[in-house]
């Protein structure tokens, strides 16, 4: 950035527009009488290309040079009105950050309307209106996909929306509060409170038992007594606990991987886990209509 | 006499002269006041105003079922051309009906020089129809060049505001049928007589409206000489058998006065008798008896004004006409002039055209009336879902190019036991388009776990109209990971 700042480029950008101007006044005053020879006697200057090509000495019609000469004052003005010379900011005051502003003022003000009916109607409602759908799809795709994935079924490290596994809650106000304000998901390193490498062992077998995945029974009887240190948060039972976004691990369902190993991973080193605010990108009704698409689809009473 | 009131070309360089001399390069253009024509050429230009323009304004008003037939609608970046809609996609056709254009220029040039200018070039037609006006109104080229030497006066106030009045009317009406290819020109039509126009239907209507009156009125030969880049490489189309606008010098020359009562020595005079008709005519202002020049557009006029001066001679026709160099050159008669239009470089380019002509219709036959497009979905490579398996997202876009709401079936081939899962789809694996509406489909494709090894494999997705019955079929990859 610091390239765009320095005193260069104004002084580059002014030898730039006004020499080129100048250039084109001084080029049309130059070529505008020329010395023509004609041997020959037919107007032409003599000489032959291709045996007989010859050029003529024919004068250029004098509209066009007018509009050589427009097009200088046109610059003229073009100087004052807009940026072309130093750091004058021009008469017009524009800049691309302005006009990028007004479009989509201008954009705004053409879908407000639909965006206040959808704003008076609930989000199950909202969730079944086609016209809302789309757009909310269209949001979806352009915004949530590249984590979520296109079918929203996400993937390792990245929530599934589409099933009725919520994190930090699955009614409407909990979504639209994820979408605004992101989530940032904090699991500390739990080894030491477990105590020794077998310990943490035992508590990943027990936490296999609870959603009878393959585990070692004997490791899981040893490793219950430990867990309460993770019963905190996931709960005596541990099925999680919405309100402090501990997911539940007795229903098989592993946003950071499943197994031993993966569980393991996850008591020695924590996870720290985040979702980016969307509020700053997003107006409230444009929220409203993305809680609504991704509350439908796990809502979806077709399925 | 010349074309031009007064002669701006330096022709005063009769004399060979070795001394520079300074010259203005800068020159003012002189008024062409093109003289009437009636005859053959003029008859068969007025048939090709009155086709061209039939279509265009024509066109935009023709109904296609609940549309209209020819609409580019630019905001939905669809192309409806009667019963076929265009996406951006096909941009291709466009590349085709461009090459056929100009493949066409290059062969009906070397077959008969500038016949695209002298008859169809929109240039030449609107100047056609404004002169048209112009005679009507302020009358033939010698009343209007007295009309405009004439001091201001009522009535020439009168015959010129007319002239504009109807030019500027002409010209509306052409700007606001060019919009109406691009905005339904029934609710244009409307839009006008309730003044409820958008800006940019009403800049479009001026800016057009502007350059049909400026260029056909005002501007005329000018675009022709100067700005038309056609004009100047349709000369590299020519050869020694084109058939070109020609003075046959070795009939007409030595010119002179002729008079019908007197008795002429018909040994010593040639048949041109110098009555300047053929310049007088000349929409370019040129003298066809200097020969082929770089500003004639092969409008023929020179050689209908031409005949109708030999008849009344009493002469054969033909002094100015339609012939080539190697005819007048080598005194061959028509046939064998004719002949020579079956050369190789026309044999060529037909060839050549007929075979982008027969492509591009084959083509459009062939076109599926849908088209996928298949987007791996980046940020997740793989993962594994329920039952064991693996899964990988992709997005289809399908885009239906007919005009009713369309079923499409799904599936994939490439990998055993390859299962096609959709949120979207139904039992059937099937999804539903609306009508010339592109949609986004997330489809998972999954195997068992475990079941292939490793790395990247080819995948086929075939997407099957349910109602025609045509498959299209895109090729993607399904990753393993390690």
């Amino acid at each position: 950035m610091s390239d765009f700042t320095s005193s260069f480029w104004p002084i580059f950008i002014t030898v730039i527009s006004v020499g080129g101007v100048i250039g084109c006044a001084l080029l049309l005053w130059l070529t505008s009488k020329i010395k023509a020879t004609s041997p020959n006697g037919d107007n032409t200057n003599g000489h032959v290309w291709d045996e007989t090509l010859r050029e003529m000495n024919n004068p250029l019609p004098r509209w066009w040079v007018w509009m050589f000469i427009i097009t200088i004052v046109f610059s003229l003005f073009y100087f004052a009105a807009y940026p072309a010379i130093g750091s004058y900011a021009g008469k017009l005051g524009w800049t691309q950050v302005k006009q990028y502003e007004q479009e989509m003022e201008a954009a705004n003000k053409t879908i407000a309307p639909l965006y206040a009916k959808f704003a008076a109607m609930p989000v199950e409602e909202l969730a079944t209106n086609p016209e809302a759908k789309a757009i909310g799809e269209r949001i979806f795709m352009n915004n949530c996909a590249q984590c979520h994935g296109s079918d929203a079924h996400g993937s390792r490290g990245f929530p599934n929306l589409a099933d009725k596994d919520w994190i930090y809650g699955g009614d409407p106000a909990k979504i639209a509060e994820t979408l605004t304000n992101g989530r940032v998901g904090m699991m500390p390193p739990m080894a030491a409170a477990v105590g020794t490498e077998d310990d943490v062992k035992n508590v990943a077998h027990y936490v296999l038992s609870l959603s009878n995945s393959d585990h070692d029974a004997t490791r899981a009887v040893a490793g219950k007594e430990k867990f309460a240190v993770c019963a905190a948060c996931h709960g005596a039972d541990g099925t999680g606990n919405q309100s402090m976004g501990a997911p539940n691990l007795a229903d098989n369902i592993w946003l950071h991987g499943a197994g031993e190993e993966a569980i393991i991973k996850r008591i020695n080193e924590g996870k720290v886990n985040q979702m980016p605010a969307q509020g700053t990108k997003f107006s409230p009704e444009q929220i409203h209509v993305l809680t609504a698409y991704v509350w439908g689809l796990s809502n979806n009473e077709a399925k | 006499m010349s074309s031009t009131k007064n002669s701006n070309v330096a022709n005063g360089a009769s004399n060979a002269t070795n001394e520079a001399m300074i010259i203005n390069l800068y020159a003012a253009a002189d008024k062409i006041y093109p003289r009437s024509t009636f005859g053959l050429f003029t008859k068969w230009r007025w048939v090709m105003i009155w086709l061209t323009q039939l279509v265009f304004y024509g066109i935009p008003w023709l109904e296609w079922g609940q549309r209209q037939a020819l609409l580019f609608d630019l905001e939905a970046r669809r192309f409806y051309i009667f019963n076929l809609v265009l996406y951006p996609q096909d941009l291709i056709y466009l590349t085709g009906i461009l090459i056929i254009s100009a493949l066409s220029l290059f062969l009906f040039t070397a077959i008969a020089g500038r016949l695209w200018c002298g008859y169809t070039c929109p240039q030449t037609v609107y100047t056609e129809i404004f002169l048209w006006i112009e005679a009507k109104i302020e009358g033939d080229r010698a009343a209007r060049m007295k009309l405009d030497d004439a001091p201001m006066s009522v009535k020439k106030l009168l015959k010129k505001g007319g002239k504009h009045f109807a030019w500027i009317a002409f010209a509306l009406w052409t700007g606001f049928t060019f919009v109406g290819y691009f905005s339904p020109i029934r609710d244009l039509g409307s839009a006008v007589v309730n003044l409820g126009l958008g800006p940019w239907e009403t800049f479009w209507i001026g800016f057009y409206g502007f350059a049909t009156y400026g260029n056909a009125g005002f501007m005329r030969e000018q675009v022709c000489k100067y700005m038309c880049p056609y004009a100047r490489f349709q000369s590299a189309m020519f050869d020694d058998d084109t058939l070109i606008v020609t003075y046959d010098e070795k009939r007409g020359e030595p010119r002179g006065k002729a008079s019908l009562k007197a008795d002429m020595d018909k040994s010593k005079q040639g048949a041109c008798i110098d009555c300047s008709l053929c310049v007088q005519v000349c929409p370019t202002g040129i003298d066809i008896r200097k020969g082929l020049q770089y500003e004639c557009i092969g409008c023929g006029a020179c050689a209908d004004v031409c005949d109708t001066v030999m008849d009344k001679m009493g002469y054969e026709r033909g002094l100015v006409k339609y012939s080539t160099q190697h005819a007048m050159n080598m005194g061959w008669d028509r046939s064998q002039m004719l002949r020579r239009i079956l050369r190789p470089r026309v044999l060529i380019y037909t060839a050549i055209l007929g075979a982008i002509v027969v492509a591009l219709f084959t083509s459009l036959l062939m076109r599926d009336s849908f088209r996928v497009d298949v987007v791996r979905d980046r940020g997740v490579m793989a993962r594994l879902a329920d039952g064991g398996m693996l899964e990988n997202v992709y997005r289809l876009q399908i885009m239906n190019a007919t005009e009713t709401m369309q079923r499409y079936e799904l599936s994939a081939s490439g990998i055993d036991k390859l299962k096609v899962e959709s949120d979207v789809a139904d039992v059937n694996k099937a999804v539903t388009v609306n009508s010339a509406e592109s949609r986004w489909i997330p489809v998972r494709l999954q195997i068992p776990d475990g079941s292939v090894k490793s790395g990247s494999h080819p995948v086929e997705f075939k997407v099957r109209a349910v109602e025609s019955n045509e498959l299209v079929t895109e090729k993607s990859v399904f990753l393993v990971p390690r």
